[in-house]
């Protein structure tokens, strides 16, 4: 890997200050900015190492939601009694990711800028990832293509400097978006917050800029609204092996419930695009409706609506929407204190 | 007649050998050696490797390279020394990537070698190398090309033994015929420990510390690609962090390495990475099985054809004979087989985990499977019906064969009479629930080999033979055999290997060191004691003195007079009372006649029970349960945890392991253990087995098989037969990921 400048920060201003060098990069857990400056992917020219930054809590909000610092590890926030109980949504999603070493490293803030896995971005040696070199067109196009997105991505044909068709790997970020998170960044012009919708952006023309976060931002927290799915969550993820190993597909499924009827839904899905894959219209059709395998088909129709497929994922597509039924058939059942543990994935 | 002759069992070392130096950080692996080289002069080597799937380097811009910080010698096609190497000698020694032409074969060859002061600074000079190409067009994929198929250029025409019998009048007469392609994958070795070498000069001599199967075969490869005597080759490797087949040919990083010790004046060290072990160092061919079965209505084979073709590097033929079971682990009126190669642009093929037997078996037995459910018979009753009471490729017996054992003995603990015959019927909540059973299989081998023994003082014992410990066992069983000869405790005897200035052994590959180098101690130990019986009865102050040879026997560590035990002598006293000199003895050992009139084969079956999700269609293998004859079991914990081993490898061929190849420019695109799927602890759930421990003492007087590979065999193919059994859907192209059951017809 090329050589870098390395600074510890040990205040948000500091790091924020430090951030603002051209070509700097904020350091937390390292699992996977560092595996990429290995790989020759990222080269910051100054590391800024915000382990030491007071950003670890995970406390009650007064509006009756939660505020997770950023640098809260992901196993302490799967296991934090108020994310297990409130949010038991976002603990599944954490503990069904990556494996116990690395989600001890892993944090908040940086799962949230977590890279795709596409093997036509982590290699340098393929000519062609328009994320890692501009202009540069899309191997994944015409190459092996069974992880990537079905939903949201550009396929203007595998030459064109727009064309993405990567997915983003997170579990954490699927349930995060299913309810409704917002982000806390802070830069030099200030606090801004970014609600979760917003901050992961499909490819569009620009596949290489992913989120809303500006270069010299820092992400001080999510917080989550007051918890509605509590006690109807449910967070099911296909994959090739029964631990570590990224998503097929995810979805992350969330009813407020009153009695058979469902009063409100957040619904999210992964594996299958740019970002997490949110589509309130789905979230609408369940409301006001009484469960049924007819009312969840239907959001899950709705949830891949325009879906298009590749020679080696269009399996996606109809994976996709039976996990959108059973993950709202289980959420329904209510809430099962062995999912999202090893115990509780499925067969 | 067994009881009469059965070996006595050696007695068994509780632990391994060297378990202790390796949880304690002491073993040494090949790449931690600090010595005896001059240390502070240790150069690390970065190989550089292609990034175009066929065509020439047409330059190689250093300049900016050979200005990065600790550079020492960068080596290319366009500067390295010529190599007066021999024709290659494929498999014993591969065609090799040595720089001394511009030719790019494949994706991922090495082209070139940086050498600097830090690992960090050889990898980041060789970014900063820029490799122009010439490009031809690249064949990367052979599956539609089924027209390129030709027999390997060894024989080069089709081998002989292919047919037996008459197929065409055999399926011509059968009531019930299936016939299927069945598809293994490319598959990477992926040992834990990545391949190593740490080379340096002493003048014309060449040291290695290197990651090997095979130190005798490295020693002999190295002679003769660099043109130097073999005797001024010495080659270390105490311990092998796995090897898989991987580490059993010497590939092109191990003279690369001596080249580059050899440019720079110092010691190199080469570590390939995790992505520099897909290709570089072979792999196993996807195979693609056309198999045909045909059965009277009882159930008897009458025919059975079994045409394969497989991709082979356009650098070097290779030949995975997965229609290897076809030929005789059923009895059959008929056979035919075929094996064919396709020349594809990527890394050579070579022998890995079961080769052969592993996919041969994942195909036949769902090909078996799918006949018995056609025949509405039992799939075990089926196997026993075709049962091969001789060798039928070669119409001679077996050395011993107890597979109808196997077959009662792991129905009944595995429950199989609780098997439903219709598939989907068994539910547990959202999960579909299926049985499935296979057949195991994989040939005993043997080669000669040779150890040396000594008698120490104190009591002690020293066992030396230039084999190899893969995590098998090795050390162990030498130890343990050593111990038996004079009836010590295996604690007592001090065991080395892996260093090329021992008596020669074979590679540790195709499951026959123990086969092959006990027999050789167990003949040292015979020498021994005959000559220990001698210094006694030539020592005066011995109570044996004056004895004659034959009179006296040796166990206990004590020697007798037979005609009068009291009359003795310890061998601590007798080695003390001769000035405490080790006495040391030679043996040897090579397969006997009876190789050429019998047939040795271990067997096993194989039972699974999966749980398949309706809906994610993703599979847990609950249970495993295997029963195998492989002879002796030499050693309760070693042996039983490679049987364990090797399922939990079959588990990963049924379900995980595929290297995929992008169909452009033929890279391995999850060139990684993150994306290179190998099964997880939630991926395995129990696995009981057992073995039947019937010596076998006409393959090698020890009684014992080999064992590391087969439980590799059958396991794929009995989850694969499981998850029909729960979903109704076959799936014949393995790896079986969820998005193939989805995609199959049948329930879930």
């Amino acid at each position: 890997m090329k050589s870098f400048n390395y600074e510890r920060a040990s205040a948000p201003e500091g790091a924020i200050h430090a951030g603002a060098a051209k070509g700097a990069k904020f350091l937390a857990g390292g699992t996977n900015l560092v595996d990429l400056m290995k790989y020759g992917i990222e080269s910051p020219s100054t590391l800024v190492d915000i382990n030491h930054l007071e950003l670890k809590q995970v406390v009650a909000n007064p509006d009756g939601g939660v505020i997770i610092d950023a640098l809260v590890r992901n196993s302490d926030l799967a296991d934090h009694p108020l994310i297990k109980t409130q949010y038991p949504l976002l603990s599944q999603a954490l503990l069904s990711g990556a494996s116990p070493q690395l989600r001890n490293m892993a944090t908040t803030g940086g799962n949230l800028m977590q890279r795709t896995r596409c093997y036509y971005f982590t290699d340098v040696n393929f000519p062609a990832c328009n994320k890692r070199a501009p202009g540069s067109g899309c191997a994944a196009i015409k190459g092996y293509n069974r992880i990537h997105a079905v939903l949201g991505q550009t396929d203007k044909g595998s030459t064109s400097g727009e064309s993405c068709i990567a997915t983003n790997p997170s579990d954490m970020n699927v349930a995060m978006a299913a309810l409704g998170a917002k982000i806390e960044v802070e830069g030099p012009k200030g606090k801004r917050t970014i609600s979760f919708a917003d901050f992961h952006k499909l490819p569009g023309a620009t596949p290489w800029i992913e989120t809303a976060l500006r270069p010299d931002e820092l992400i001080i927290a999510v917080t989550l609204p007051p918890a509605k799915f509590a006690k109807n969550a449910y967070y099911l993820k296909a994959r090739d092996r029964n631990s570590y190993a990224f998503a097929l597909i995810s979805v992350a499924a969330g009813l407020e419930m009153d009695g058979d009827t469902i009063k409100s839904a957040g619904l999210a899905l992964g594996g299958v695009a740019h970002k997490p894959w949110r589509n309130l219209e789905a979230e609408k059709a369940l409301a006001g409706k009484a469960t049924s395998p007819e009312v969840f088909r239907r959001a899950a129709e709705i949830m891949l609506r325009d879906a298009k497929g590749y020679e080696h994922n269009t399996f996606k597509i109809e994976m996709a929407k039976q996990g959108v039924v059973r993950a709202l058939t289980l959420a329904s059942l209510g809430t099962s204190e062995t999912q999202g543990t090893s115990e509780g994935t499925q067969a | 007649m067994m009881a009469d002759t059965a070996p006595t069992p050696a007695k068994q070392l509780d632990h391994r050998y060297e378990g202790i130096a390796k949880v304690t950080g002491k073993a040494k692996y090949a790449a931690e050696f600090s010595q005896p080289f001059p240390k502070a002069n240790l150069a690390y080597a970065y190989i550089v490797q292609s990034t175009i799937p066929n065509g020439t380097i047409a330059s190689v811009d250093r300049y900016a390279a050979d200005l990065a910080p600790g550079v020492i010698a960068i080596l290319t096609p366009f500067n390295a020394p010529k190599l007066a190497q021999g024709p290659p000698q494929p498999p014993a020694r591969r065609n090799l990537s040595l720089l001394q032409d511009k030719d790019v074969h494949y994706n991922g060859q090495p082209i070139a070698v940086v050498v600097a002061k830090s690992l960090n600074e050889a990898k980041a000079a060789a970014r900063l190398l820029t490799i122009k190409y010439v490009t031809k067009p690249a064949q990367v994929s052979f599956r539609e090309r089924p027209g390129d198929a030709r027999w390997p250029k060894n024989p080069g025409k089709e081998p002989a033994g292919n047919h037996r019998g008459d197929v065409q009048a055999g399926f011509a007469k059968s009531a019930v015929v299936i016939e299927q392609t069945y598809v293994t994958p490319i598959q990477h070795h992926n040992p834990m420990e990545p391949h190593a070498t740490i080379a340096w000069w002493e003048g014309e001599k060449l040291n290695v510390y290197d990651a090997t199967q095979y130190i005798s075969g490295v020693k002999m490869s190295l002679a003769k690609t660099l043109d130097i005597p073999v005797d001024y080759v010495r080659v270390i490797n105490p311990v092998v962090g796995g090897g898989f087949g991987s580490k059993g040919s010497m590939w092109s990083h191990v003279p690369l390495c001596a080249m580059a010790a050899k440019a720079t004046g110092r010691p190199v060290k080469l570590v390939l990475e995790r992505e520099q072990m897909f290709g570089p160092v072979g792999g196993r061919p996807s195979t693609v099985n056309k198999i045909k079965l045909g059965a009277s209505a009882d159930g008897k084979l009458l025919a059975m054809q079994h045409d394969v073709i497989m991709n082979a590097s356009a650098m070097e033929d290779f030949t995975e004979h997965s229609a290897g079971p076809t030929k005789n682990l059923y009895m059959s009126e008929s056979n035919s087989v075929t094996e064919k190669v396709v020349e594809v642009n990527l890394g050579v093929s070579t022998f890995m985990r079961a080769p052969g037997e592993a996919p041969g078996t994942a195909a036949l037995e769902i090909a078996m499977d799918e006949l018995a459910e056609k025949l509405k018979m039992d799939p075990v009753q089926f196997r026993l019906v075709n049962y091969a009471e001789n060798d039928p490729s070669h119409d001679r017996p077996w050395t011993d064969k107890h597979l109808r054992e196997c077959y009662s003995q792991a129905a009944e603990r595995f429950g199989w009479s609780k098997r439903s015959a219709t598939p989907g019927s068994v539910t547990e909540g959202n999960a579909l629930i299926g049985y499935g059973m296979a057949t195991a299989t994989y040939p005993a081998n043997r080669s000669a080999a040779q150890a040396v023994v000594r008698m120490l003082p104190g009591g002690r014992m020293f066992v030396g033979s230039g084999t190899q410990d893969l995590g098998t066992g090795t050390y162990t069983i030498m130890a343990q055999q050593a111990a038996s000869g004079l009836g010590i405790d295996p604690s007592l005897v001090e065991v080395k290997l892996g260093d090329s200035t021992l008596p020669k052994a074979p590679v540790s590959g195709g499951s026959q060191s123990s086969a092959s180098v006990l027999p050789a101690i167990q003949d040292a130990t015979t020498q021994l004691k005959l000559k220990l019986a001698d210094l006694a009865i030539a020592d005066i102050a011995s109570p044996l003195h004056g004895l004659k040879t034959l009179d006296i026997e040796i166990k206990e560590g004590k020697l007798f007079n037979k005609n009068n035990p009291s009359q003795a002598d310890s061998l601590a006293d007798l080695i003390a009372r001769n000035g405490n000199k080790p006495v040391e003895a030679m043996g040897s050992a090579e397969p006997s006649e009876s190789k050429d009139s019998m047939t040795s084969t271990s067997w096993g079956a194989v039972f699974a029970e999966v749980a398949v999700d309706k809906d994610t269609h993703m599979v847990k293998v609950r249970r495993v349960v295997g029963t195998y004859d492989i002879g002796t079991l030499l050693n309760k914990k070693t042996g039983l945890n490679q049987l364990v081993g090797g399922i939990v490898w079959s588990i990963s061929f049924a379900l995980h392991e595929e290297a995929h190849i992008d169909p452009v420019y033929g890279r391995v695109v999850n060139e990684s253990l993150a994306e290179y799927h190998v099964p997880v602890n939630a991926d395995i759930g129990a696995i009981d087995v057992t073995v039947l421990n019937i010596p076998d003492i006409k393959f090698n007087p020890i009684g014992s098989r080999g064992i590391g590979e087969i439980g590799i065999t059958g396991a794929a193919a009995a989850v694969a037969n499981a998850i029909y059994n729960a979903t109704g859907k076959r799936v014949r192209e393995y790896p079986i990921t969820p998005d193939k059951i989805m995609a199959a017809r049948g329930l879930a």
